[in-house]
């Protein structure tokens, strides 16, 4: 590391007056313009906003790593008081990996699949630094144990694919690392992983920086994370950076009407659907080519002024008591947030009614059929997956039935036992008085099969693209019975697409002409067609921008409130899942290890996934005081769980060798919360809450 | 993996069993069509059917074909019409020709398929890309039959630079296997450049070359260690599996240059319905066939550690 | 997201008219439109044949006139000369178009009806639909294709008709495989689910859900495979194992001038540049469907 100059004591990097475009056929699209950004040795700039605001975009342009079609086109980029333009491609190269190192999104898609990951590792510092063989090897292997890895030795000789998830993207951080840089350049590095497993990931990444004294710049959509990792923070829409500063003074006391609308959407522990409901930003992210002249947030904006916002030449102007945070807004310092009470989509309380699903020891198995040789002399060729084991539960008419856990949880074979393109293994699953369990969907009338419907994950390919949205829709009601007559049909489409808040010109268009909100509203529609009894909603928003989040959820309560539909809603996101569920089911390797109404599940007594669950979601709230639980190890495979209680492995208040042995009792706490574990009463009633609010819950207000 | 291997060929031999069904029933269930086109079409209907009684025609057709195929096992396919020696002598030393042929097309083929491929796929859009695009639509366009008169005329009737015929009346000629080769090599390089390209234009899109760029890899490095490497797994089923398609090329550049080997073999007994030289013919193709198409099967699962290791 | 993109409210439109706006798209590649061109360009030929051509395809005349030698009355020019038995090479290349563009299209159709039905149910179905149905194509398919023709024409004769079973029978399992592997993937999408959950039948499923969504990779799949049975019939003219005599066949007309090369070498290679062409029109229109359909 001779070469790496660690006497410049000058901001690591600067962004001046950055102008970044993409040239297509449609011609020049700007992705960012105007981005200033400094960023001084040791801290960490955040960079947040929605999809396609230009935060990964600007991540590139410092690496130089723009593709064929993207380009700089103004501004400058200093690396240590360095023009990254006048650099030639070799001293480039030599930046690269050595001085600047990244770590990215998808740490499958991130690696060689066919190169062990030792050889990935071992490049760096042959190729940067004058060593051998040996030398490489030793570093990458205590490199890798830095990253607290366990078996170095293994990871080092295996391929991408042989090791988790997590564990890939620890290798992809080593991996950065192993040259010691002096920046790091982090683009949503734990979205594609589950959320205890990002929880371990933001931790090391805490420590690297402390340890390390690496300057970082991180990039996520996600505010809580923002919180946990950095100083000073970005927020950038449709290519612009709107407002930024230190992350207390711009958490607590934003400026920018889009800052204050993300945060009005996403739900903090105050959020309440009856009492504080969300408040989604109406319409839409205007797509990069037609941006609204002056500011882009404009015709979103509630204190949008004509002759005022529509001028062009808008700069960031500074908060004068506050340096370094500077807002893009005309009218910051007119706009009285005390005095602005926007109207949220919740739902008043709802009374819950009879039993309408009802699931009584369900379980689900799969068999594998195990072809290996020692498989065929043990004679143990076929396996049982235990996909779903002793599922128990009720939901009531009007009641939003949140299941809860990570992947590999078994919340979708739940569905679909549910919707009958499974069978259940045993048990009973009773809907509406019938037992369901083995009933595949074929062999259901059309009233069961109609009063129970899905509401979709992804909005792109939710919808068949090549039919038109209306005779999706009409198909629906046709199949369902609701309608024979063709005009019939045609009028329920129309009040279908009213339904959903959507004009009714919808009805011929193709879904590729939809943007995601609009589709998965569409796609709830289609849900509602056959006047359904109980609604099963599969993350119905965790594919969607979280201000189209906000709507889509807002819509989904609104419907069910007012048809007193039963909601199965089916979520990791455990904030989402505590702001609209009425009962929690948390599931973790297809057993129900708690369950109970919101309150309780979210206050102790917990059981010990629960609490480390909870602990690891990031929450975008300075004020908020979390225990830190970091859970060891990997998520053990559904083909091969733990033995006795399937948590024990992993669990931070494992006691002894009965969790190996014993399947945990259930214990029943109160009115029907109960919890699946061996702790004994009284340490379970002794646990600590792990969310805590330092003080009152703020109205984030400016003044 | 050996599991694998051993599936694999137990799934070929039972495709083999089904061929061998298959082109039974296509060319023995007729018996007398058998011996018309064995004793020739101006026989008597007694010779026929003394002809069928000797040798063992009025059996059972199960038995028939247990027989015929245990004779097919060790080896023994009749004996040909045409030629009137045991099919086995003629046959051998054609395949050995064709060996000769397919081969030398194949390793050509494949090296500039190969490496027009990789070069093309390196830069998708760019100049170099659209120039092997065009070249290898173009020479994929052209039949074996139409190129191989094209270059008859102009190689050897307008310029005479090379023999118009690869008989090899007087021995092996290095020079009469030009043509034939060049019209293989021709036809079918075009396909293993257009799957290179395609294999190595996707990876060169994926996040591990990000990845290998951004770590500041000379670009050599990154294309050879990162690029090729996984680039390269599906073109080596591509050429293994483009041995079928040579075996069809090989008939028509055989005729058309009077080549002595397996597929002018299999023409002229079709043309004279040479019976057992179609069906040993026929079985020895598909042999190869299956077997390259196994060892590619094989191969591939080698090649790529996720599915070596998993 | 993407609300302003559709700023347009389209108007509804039929199904034929959508195609055509599809089609058209080929203007946006300068490859496609070449082999667009190309292709017309022969169907144009095969329509009008009777218009175009200066001779009947079979009259004689002159034996092995050069290319632009009069005919014997004078009255008309062979372009491209005649063969053995005098008759005019151009008009045998018009004519034979119209052989081409009959069989090629039909035999391909024909594959299609029959690869795709079998391709939806192995690739949707699965389980031992799927084992049976594979096992059958690559039964057929480890047969070298020419060897299979061989085989089939020698015991079936050569027909018309023939060529259109032989080429059904050899191309059906790859169009399966093609439409099997698009179905894998296609029946994993949301829309299949959420069609299974209101209890759709399975054919409505693979024909109303899942095929529509496959036409794009099938359209380039099957300009590709029309180019390569244009070839294959050629081939089996030129080994003699096509359309029967004396109609004009251009693969048949090859080998014949082949003969005579010796003494005009050139007009054996009229007929090649007619089918290489053709050929070369289908497999630059696939390059170009598909680099269209790549876009958006």
């Amino acid at each position: 590391m001779a070469s790496k100059d660690h006497s410049y004591t000058g901001p690591i990097l600067e962004c001046r007056d950055l102008c970044i475009s993409y040239f297509t056929r449609a011609g020049e699209i700007p992705a960012v313009i105007d981005f200033n950004m400094t960023l001084e040795q040791g801290h960490s700039i955040g960079l947040v906003g929605e999809s396609g605001c230009g935060k990964s975009t600007v991540a590139m342009a410092i690496m130089r790593y723009l593709g064929n079609n993207g380009a700089i086109v103004g501004g400058q980029v200093l690396y240590k008081g360095r023009d990254m333009a006048t650099l030639s491609e070799e001293e480039l190269r030599q930046l690269r990996g050595n001085e600047i190192a990244m770590v990215y999104q998808e740490p499958m898609a991130s690696l060689n699949p066919s190169m062990t990951l030792g050889r990935q590792l071992m490049e760096v510092p042959l190729c940067h630094e004058n060593i051998g063989e040996k030398e490489a090897y030793d570093r990458a292997l205590q490199i890798l144990s830095d990253v607290n890895l366990p078996d170095p030795e293994r990871i080092m000789s295996v391929y991408p694919h042989q090791v988790s998830g997590g564990q890939q993207q620890r290798v992809v951080i080593a991996m950065a690392l192993l040259s010691n840089p002096s920046l790091l350049l982090l683009d949503e590095p734990t979205t594609a992983l589950d959320v205890t497993v990002e929880a371990g990931i933001i931790e090391l990444i805490g420590q690297i920086a402390s340890k390390y004294n690496t300057s970082m710049v991180y990039i996520s959509h996600n505010l809580g994370l923002i919180l946990e990792t950095c100083d000073r923070v970005n927020v950038m829409y449709s290519g612009v950076v709107v407002e930024g500063g230190a992350v207390g003074e711009v958490f607590d006391h934003m400026r920018h009407p889009y800052t204050k609308g993300l945060f009005g959407c996403i739900p903090l522990p105050g959020a309440d659907k009856a009492a504080r409901p969300l408040v989604p930003i109406r319409g839409q992210l205007p797509l990069p080519h037609q941006r609204p002249p002056g500011c882009y947030f404009g015709p979103r904006c509630d204190f949008f002024k004509e002759g005022l916002c529509d001028r062009e030449g808008l700069k960031m102007t500074p908060v004068p008591d506050e340096p370094g945070h500077d807002v893009r807004c005309r009218r910051w310092q007119e706009i009285d947030w005390s005095t602005y009470k926007p109207e949220g989509v919740g739902a008043g309380a709802t009374q819950a009614g009879e039993v309408v699903l009802s699931l009584n020891n369900m379980k689900k198995y799969y068999e594998i059929t195990d072809n290996s040789i020692a498989a065929m002399i043990s004679g143990k060729r076929v396996r049982h997956v235990k996909a779903n084991e002793s599922i128990s539960l009720d939901a009531r008419a009007s009641e939003t039935v949140a299941i809860v856990g990570e992947s590999g949880c078994g919340k979708s074979t739940f569905a679909k036992v549910l919707m009958g393109l499974e069978t259940a293994t045993d048990g009973e699953v009773f809907f509406n008085g019938k037992d369901i369990a083995q009933q595949e969907v074929q062999k259901r009338s059309p009233e069961q099969v109609g009063s129970m419907q899905m509401v979709f994950q992804n909005p792109f390919d939710t919808l068949n693209p090549s039919h038109s949205v209306g005779s999706q829709l009409a198909r629906v009601i046709r199949k369902f019975g609701v309608e024979t007559d063709k005009d019939r049909i045609e009028q329920r489409v129309m009040e279908l697409l009213d339904l959903v808040k959507l004009p009714r010109d919808f009805a011929r268009r193709r879904p590729r002409q939809l943007s995601g909100g609009q589709k998965q509203r569409v796609g709830i529609a289609r849900a509602f067609a056959g006047n359904p009894s109980t609604v099963v909603a599969d993350e119905p928003v965790s594919a969607l921008d979280v201000s189209v989040q906000a709507a889509v959820t807002g819509l989904l309560m609104d419907i069910q409130k007012s048809y007193r539909t039963t909601l199965i809603f089916i979520s990791h996101d455990l904030s989402l899942v505590r702001y609209l569920a009425d009962r929690v089911v948390v599931m973790y390797l297809g057993h129900i290890v708690e369950q109970g109404t919101t309150d309780e599940v979210f206050a102790p007594p917990y059981h010990p996934y629960t609490e480390a669950l909870l602990s690891a979601v990031p929450i975008a709230d300075t004020s908020v005081e979390k225990t830190r639980i970091i859970l060891e190890g990997n998520l053990p495979s559904v083909t091969n769980p733990p033995s006795g209680c399937v948590f024990h492995t992993r669990c931070p208040r494992f006691i002894g060798d009965i969790c190996k042995t014993e399947e945990p009792p259930v214990v029943t706490l109160g009115d029907g919360h109960r919890i699946a574990c061996h702790l004994p009463l009284a340490e379970l009633q002794s646990m600590k809450p792990v969310i805590s609010l330092a003080r009152a819950p703020q109205t984030p207000a400016a003044e | 993996m050996l599991v694998f291997a051993v599936r694999r060929f137990g799934t070929m031999i039972l495709t083999m069993f089904v061929v061998s069904v298959l082109v039974f029933l296509l060319l023995e269930v007729n018996i007398d069509g058998v011996a018309t086109k064995v004793l020739g079409p101006y026989s008597s209907q007694e010779q026929r059917h003394l002809w069928l009684q000797a040798n063992g025609y009025y059996d059972p057709a199960i038995l028939r074909y247990l027989r015929w195929l245990g004779n097919f096992v060790v080896g023994d396919f009749g004996e040909s019409v045409r030629f009137k020696v045991p099919v086995s002598e003629v046959l051998w030393p054609r395949l050995a020709n064709t060996g000769i042929l397919g081969g030398i097309a194949l390793f050509f083929a494949s090296l500039i398929g190969l490496t027009l491929g990789v070069i093309a796929g390196m830069r998708e859009g760019g100049a170099r890309d659209r120039g092997v695009s065009v070249v290898s639509i173009l020479t994929t366009s052209v039949p074996e039959f139409a190129s191989a008169t094209f270059l008859m005329a102009v190689l050897v009737f307008q310029f005479q630079l090379l023999p118009g015929t690869s008989g090899m009346a007087d021995g092996f000629d290095p020079v009469q296997l030009v043509l034939p080769v060049l019209v293989l090599v021709i036809y079918d390089f075009g396909y293993i450049a257009r799957m290179t390209r395609a294999s190595m234009a996707e990876v060169m899109t994926t996040h591990y070359i990000r990845t290998a760029v951004l770590k500041g890899l000379p670009y050599g490095q990154v294309i050879r260690r990162h690029a090729m490497r996984n680039a390269l797994i599906a073109p080596f089923t591509v050429i293994m599996l483009q041995i079928n398609w040579l075996l069809s090329g090989v008939i028509v550049v055989e005729v058309a240059y009077a080549y002595k080997g397996f597929g002018s073999l299999l023409y002229e007994a079709s043309l004279n319905q040479d019976i057992y030289l179609i069906e040993a013919c026929a079985m020895v193709a598909v042999f190869v066939a299956v077997m390259t198409q196994t060892l590619a099967d094989i191969g591939y699962t080698y090649l790529n550690p996720r599915i070596r290791f998993s | 997201m993407t609300e302003q993109a559709v700023a347009a409210v389209p108007r509804r439109e039929s199904s034929v008219l959508r195609f055509a706006k599809g089609l058209a798209l080929i203007r946006e590649s300068w490859v496609g439109m070449v082999g667009l061109v190309l292709v017309l360009f022969w169907v144009f030929v095969a329509i009008f044949a009777p218009l175009l051509a200066p001779f009947p395809p079979n009259a004689t005349g002159a034996p092995l006139t050069l290319p632009g030698g009069p005919s014997l009355d004078g009255s008309a020019v062979h372009w491209l000369g005649t063969d053995q038995l005098g008759r005019d090479i151009l008009s045998r290349i018009i004519f034979g178009s119209r052989q081409v563009l009959l069989y090629a299209p039909l035999a391909t159709l024909c594959a299609y009806l029959v690869g795709i039905p079998m391709g939806l149910a192995a690739g949707y179905r699965r389980g031992l639909t799927d084992d049976v149905l594979s096992f059958v194509a690559n039964v057929i398919l480890s047969f070298p294709v020419l060897v299979l023709y061989i085989i089939i024409i020698a015991t079936i004769g050569a027909s018309g008709t023939n060529i259109v079973i032989a080429v059904t029978f050899a191309s059906a399992p790859g169009i399966m495989r093609i439409v099997r592997g698009l179905v894998l993937d296609l029946r994993n999408r949301e829309y299949v689910f959420a069609a299974e959950t209101r209890g759709e039948s399975p054919w409505r499923i693979m024909l109303v859900e899942i095929l529509p969504n496959a036409r794009g990779p099938l359209i380039v799949d099957a300009c590709l495979r029309l180019g390569y049975v244009v070839i294959t019939i050629g081939t089996l003219g030129f080994l003699g194992l096509g359309l029967p005599p004396p109609d004009p066949d251009w693969g048949g007309m090859v080998s014949e001038n082949r003969q005579v090369a010796m003494f005009l070498p050139y007009i054996a290679i009229f007929p090649c540049i007619a089918i290489s062409s053709l050929v070369l029109g289908f497999n630059l229109l696939a390059d170009g469907l598909r680099e269209v359909s790549l876009r958006d």
